[in-house]
């Protein structure tokens, strides 16, 4: 009898350490990529510099499913020296490009506020085209304790 | 779509910069869950927004899934004169909509 005890106390411990590995493996789960690819994409080859950009992000979101997220850019914002657009990019959701902000000189401040959803932790980056046409950007790390996208609700 | 809209400060001097604060009431469907019976929802987001500041267009946004639902979005313009702020935007299923706001700016 207590034998039997002990191998159903083996199993069920068996059960939990093997659950989260059955869970990261199986649905929606993304593995970390790099953005180089669709960064190039918009680059086409000029080499990105980081500064200026400025992206305010939390260290930790306990949840995925609304991350406030600011992207400042250091810009007079004047007819020949503005922030032309804004990227936001993740390297872990199952849509990579997040958004595209298109301003221009009447915008007056290159900055943006919105709320992201984010397929668990990862490195959220955000791009800056300028109209003297460089490219800066910033990366920020976020943890995520609950993603988005893998909900059933 | 219920939109809610803010201008700050609502009575901006001329060539002061001000916040626009737009929510809007929109569930931005991922195309990744599934309903009850494993059935996927279809993707339906906001996917472009505008705002039009007396004819002019001084903002645009291209969004996707990895905006939240209900989108916020704060950004700025300078007060050039008084009139008329358009917002306007389009889901995945084609459905458009649009809102109006008053800039009253002072001298």
């Amino acid at each position: 009898m207590k034998r039997l005890q002990r191998r159903g106390f083996l199993a069920c411990l068996a059960s939990v350490i093997a659950l989260p590995a059955a869970w990261s493996t199986g649905a929606r789960a993304q593995q970390l990529r790099p953005l180089e690819p669709i960064l190039g994409a918009l680059t086409k080859g000029v080499p990105v510099r980081t500064g200026r950009v400025t992206l305010d992000l939390p260290q930790l979101a306990d949840n995925g499913n609304a991350v406030l997220l600011k992207v400042s850019v250091e810009s007079p914002m004047s007819a020949t020296d503005h922030v032309k657009s804004i990227h936001l990019f993740s390297n872990r959701n199952p849509v990579a490009e997040m958004a595209n902000f298109y301003l221009g000189p009447r915008a007056g401040r290159a900055q943006i506020v919105t709320r992201v959803r984010l397929a668990g932790s990862q490195t959220v980056t955000a791009l800056a085209v300028l109209s003297d046409g460089t490219f800066w950007m910033d990366s920020a790390p976020i943890v995520v304790t609950l993603s988005s996208c893998m909900d059933e609700s | 779509m219920a939109v809610r809209i803010q201008v700050v400060p609502p009575r901006p001097k001329r060539g002061e910069i001000v916040e626009i604060r737009v929510l809007i009431q929109h569930n931005m469907e991922t195309g990744y869950r599934t309903d009850m019976v494993g059935g996927v929802i279809p993707r339906n987001c906001i996917n472009v927004f505008s705002c039009r500041y007396n004819g002019a267009e001084v903002f645009r946004a291209d969004l996707s899934p990895g905006i939240s639902a209900n989108p916020l979005l704060q950004f700025h313009t300078v007060a050039e004169a008084s009139g008329e702020l358009e917002f306007s935007w389009m889901d995945d299923r084609g459905k458009q909509d649009s809102e109006r706001a008053r800039i009253a700016v002072s001298e």
